[in-house]
């Protein structure tokens, strides 16, 4: 009877997250944070671990986050009553979202709206693209002070060639070639092993 | 591939959609160039246009968006059974990978061949979504109102902490105002 009620508790809390998951995942970090310390679910060290364990894991945060605790709580149950919680909402919303756009697609309104929204989201998209390539492409915050003062020391530590010499690959494989994105994941990852583990 | 009965519809969603959520590391966003490879290029699902504005609503909603999109590909393609068979489909790869590493590999992050091919993972993703961007501006940013939401939405993430569900409700209102008066002009 108690674990039913752990199923429940795991079910309700990550269909709260998931409902409350507006404009990214990672902005919803200090909400899982709570609830999931609340519940004495996990510690905080174990959600710092979870964060870094799911930026190198495919899918998105919350799933990744649910499906953890989940299964720490109480196994691969509670990881799949975790998960279904952070699901549901998105299902549902965007079920019935999707089942009444198709008639109200060509409202003047709706048209309105998505004229607005279409270069905003394209501007969210680049930003993700730039936000990501920070972080990648240099080792370090840029002091911009200092930058001036010594280029050099700009160039060979805190910019990531590394990262460049991939990211270029990538452009030339998909412009030249138009190389299968999952290709291109799996030779980035190949190339990832070469240039920072074995070099 | 229109002559694909539902089932069929179906079964690929799920193939589809677990190959994408299997793929797709570091955030929604990064779903994008797979959509496009796979829904729109391969499959002809949905057309190049209605990417942005699928990924423009479900940005909007709540819930995760990287399950938003699928589940919303999925209804378009097959209806309810389609929107089950992506979600289902672009979940179950974290699902399992977290698994397996809940129960045997916890310290998988340590793994120096591990961090390493992330970092490469990291930098091509950078790239993907550069090539999707790229190619989704055209049908996105179609005049100079266009520029300048896409320039300031760009900017208001990158320096500073507002959410963008804020900077999609402003884009949403500028466009109930400004459509309307630019379809006025044209006519006069």
């Amino acid at each position: 009877m108690n674990i039913l009620l752990i199923f429940f508790e795991l079910f309700i809390t990550f269909f709260k997250i998931g409902l409350f998951t507006i404009g990214g995942g990672y902005a919803m970090i200090p909400l899982i944070q709570q609830e999931i310390i609340d519940h004495g679910w996990m510690t905080l060290a174990e959600l710092i671990d979870i964060i870094a364990i799911s930026e190198m894991t495919p899918g998105p945060f919350a799933v990744n986050a649910a499906t953890f605790v989940g299964i720490k709580t109480t196994g691969l149950a509670g990881g799949l009553f975790a998960t279904l919680g952070v699901t549901f909402p998105s299902f549902v919303i965007v079920v019935l979202v999707a089942r009444y756009f198709t008639h109200f697609q060509n409202h003047p309104i709706v048209q309105s709206v998505l004229y607005g929204l279409r270069p905003a989201v394209i501007g969210l998209i680049a930003s993700s693209a730039f936000l990501i390539g920070k972080a990648a492409f240099l080792n370090a915050s840029v002091d911009f002070g200092s930058l001036f003062a010594d280029l050099g020391r700009f160039f060979t530590e805190t910019v990531d060639w590394k990262a460049i010499l991939i990211f270029g690959a990538v452009i030339f494989g998909k412009y030249k070639f138009n190389i299968h994105p999952v290709l291109l994941i799996v030779i980035s990852a190949a190339l990832g092993v070469v240039l920072y583990g074995l070099l | 591939m229109k002559k694909d009965t539902r089932l069929q519809r179906i079964k690929k969603l799920f193939l589809v959609f677990f190959r994408i959520g299997a793929f797709t590391f570091g955030g929604g966003y990064a779903m994008i160039p797979l959509i496009q490879k796979e829904i729109v290029d391969e499959n002809h699902w949905i057309d190049e246009k209605d990417v942005v504005d699928i990924f423009a609503i479900v940005q909007s909603l709540p819930g995760v968006i990287a399950i938003n999109s699928s589940t919303f590909v999925g209804y378009r393609v097959a209806g309810l059974p389609g929107a089950l068979a992506a979600t289902v489909g672009v979940v179950l790869p974290a699902f399992i990978v977290i698994s397996v590493i809940a129960y045997f590999f916890y310290d998988f992050k340590d793994i120096p061949a591990v961090a390493a091919a992330f970092e490469g993972i990291r930098a091509g993703v950078v790239a993907l979504i550069t090539f999707a961007v790229q190619r989704l501006w055209k049908p996105s940013v179609k005049d100079n109102i266009g520029l300048v939401l896409a320039v300031a939405s760009f900017l208001t993430v990158v320096a500073t902490d507002i959410n963008s569900i804020y900077i999609l409700l402003v884009a949403a209102i500028l466009g109930l105002i400004l459509r309307p008066i630019l379809a006025k002009k044209k006519a006069a």
